[in-house]
């Protein structure tokens, strides 16, 4: 049982790598992203996720075909999504899709819902971006159903109506995949977490902490207003950034050329000042793990740690030693993550475990009626 | 007690525009009761307004700044004009303003030129930028031009910046638009109830 889980979470872009000015083609990009994908095993990490983007610089267009083949050589990793676009993707789809996925990962998959950002892509798949929260709420709303209820009959805005209708296949051991909701300034995203009692995943990446903390807050204590426990007691996730070095200069000097010129924030604020604000460690392993375990200061004790490694034309070789040096470290992690951890906050959530909470509280059903 | 900032974007040590600023500090404090005003130069932000621009997030200094506005009971600001209008340094500082965060603040508008004829520039460009932003603007705006530091001229300016403040110290003194930035998640919007309210139709 693990009471944190840790791992990795890419975006998928094909950048060109500004040191050596060459660009891995979608094929190379798509073998090594499993490639890292199976190397976030082997040292000792959690989760891999990958995003869903159908535009270029960007690859993962096909989440669960992808996960499902690293899924297939793979024997712990939970494969998730960061994220899964509950806004353009039928419901019907994903609940299939993923509960497919569930199936031949033996359970080790979860998902993330995420609106996605990019106003193109709506009419692409037939919507209209201008209605990006009222398709998630909609769309997710269907999901829930299509997983949790055996026939469905439904009728919304937009989409055709279901009646009488089974998604296949039924979900594994008759439990939904988890699922969690990514957001950085949606509160309709975070109460749509709460109301459900999902997780919820604040990227931390772009930002300084104070621009996640208010909607992790209101997460939090709307999770408790439904019911579902304290506030303490919330499924939340995380996402960071590091470069690593033994010696800090040597990490510095390494990954300016990358930050200068990564997508987003490149060419704006220098490294140290951006290093100073937002989540990002560029340094040692020690000056990565305080930075790191500070984020439980500020968010409270969470679940789920997922980072930033293989972005910015980071070449392969350097990604996989930057997954070495998170490997060394995650023992540390781990293990201060833990001591620091009050009795009551939940563990991350599996499939085995949500399916013995699930006969649980079946069980206690049971002995109330004889009782 | 009410604190009043001026922005201002002259570039020039000492700008005309920050000399414009001060003259209308000057003024609020003698005609407000009780009110204090500082400057705020953006010349010296430039840097962090342009990583605000490209980050989507303000550097510490320049989140002081954002807050001070913010906070602020009424503002004025000044900008020099730069090719027939608003210094781009100015629009950039608005572009990082969250779009909600002045919302009913009663506003001076003033700016600088070379000459009388770009004086329209606070009506053509900065009353619709302020309108946007739904902030509380006086009616009077003032221009300085060459001229009007001169001896001429500066008898005209000084009643036109008495003008602009008392009619900021008018609204100060009334109830405003009885609006300002709403800073709670608000948990009755329609999309917000739908959540805890799905449709079961069948």
């Amino acid at each position: 049982m693990t009471s944190m889980q840790f791992g990795i979470f890419t975006v998928g872009d094909v950048t060109p790598d500004p040191v050596n000015g060459t660009t891995v083609s979608e094929h190379e990009r798509i073998r090594n992203t499993v490639e890292i994908a199976k190397k976030a095993e082997e040292v000792g990490l959690d989760v891999f996720a990958t995003g869903e983007h159908h535009n270029p610089p960007f690859v993962p267009s096909s989440p669960t075909t992808t996960l499902a083949y690293i899924a297939a050589q793979t024997d712990k990793l939970i494969l998730s999504t960061s994220t899964t676009l509950i806004t353009t993707n039928d419901p019907v789809k994903i609940a299939e899709d993923y509960a497919t996925l569930q199936h031949l990962s033996e359970g080790r998959m979860d998902l993330m819902l995420g609106r996605g950002n990019t106003a193109p892509v709506y009419p692409w798949f037939g919507y209209d971006g201008s209605k990006a929260v009222e398709l998630t709420i909609e769309h997710y709303q269907l999901l829930r159903r299509l997983w949790d209820e055996d026939v469905v009959s439904w009728e919304g805005t937009f989409r055709t109506p279901l009646q009488g209708f089974t998604a296949t296949p039924r979900p594994l051991d008759g439990v939904a995949p988890f699922v969690w909701h990514g957001s950085i300034r949606t509160p309709e995203v975070a109460e749509l977490a709460a109301y459900y009692g999902d997780g919820y995943f604040a990227n931390n990446i772009f930002w300084p902490k104070e621009h996640y903390i208010r909607l992790i807050n209101f997460y939090r204590q709307r999770y408790a207003h439904y019911g579902h426990g304290t506030p303490e007691q919330a499924i939340v996730g995380l996402g960071g950034q590091f470069f690593m070095r033994k010696n800090s200069q040597d990490a510095i000097n390494e990954f300016r050329p990358y930050f200068d010129n990564a997508p987003v924030y490149g060419h704006g604020p220098s490294l140290e000042d951006f290093t100073a604000q937002t989540p990002l460690t560029v340094g040692s392993p020690q000056q990565f793990i305080e930075k790191t375990l500070a984020f439980a200061d500020y968010f409270g004790d969470y679940q789920r740690q997922l980072f930033l490694v293989d972005h910015a034309g980071l070449p392969q070789k350097i990604v996989l030693e930057q997954l070495d040096l998170l490997g060394e470290v995650l023992p540390t992690l781990r293990a201060e993550f833990d001591a620091r951890r009050p009795a009551g906050v939940p563990d991350a959530p599996t499939h085995a475990a949500r399916v013995a909470a699930r006969d649980a509280a079946e069980v206690g059903a049971q002995e109330q009626v004889h009782a | 007690m009410t604190r009043v900032v001026a922005i201002q974007a002259g570039l020039s040590e000492t700008s005309s525009s920050r000399l414009l600023a001060d003259r209308l500090v000057a003024s609020i404090e003698r005609q407000v009761p009780g009110a204090t005003a500082e400057v705020v130069d953006l010349r010296p932000l430039a840097h962090d307004i342009t990583d605000a621009v490209l980050s989507g997030y303000a550097p510490p200094r320049l989140q002081h700044v954002l807050d001070l506005v913010g906070s602020a009971d009424a503002l004025v600001a000044v900008t020099p004009v730069f090719q027939a209008s608003y210094a781009g340094l100015f629009k950039m500082f608005v572009d990082v303003l969250e779009s909600d965060l002045v919302i009913g603040k009663p506003v001076v508008l003033a700016a600088t030129g070379g000459t009388a004829r770009h004086s329209l520039v606070i009506d053509h460009a900065l009353r619709p930028l302020f309108g946007y932003l739904q902030a509380l603007v006086v009616p009077t705006g003032v221009f300085a031009s060459p001229h009007d530091w001169g001896s001429e001229g500066a008898s005209a300016l000084t009643e036109r910046v008495d003008r602009a403040v008392g009619e900021l110290a008018s609204l100060l003194g009334g109830s405003g638009t009885g609006r300002s930035r709403e800073d709670d998640i608000d948990l009755f919007s329609e999309t917000m109830l739908s959540i805890s309210d799905p449709p079961r139709q069948f």
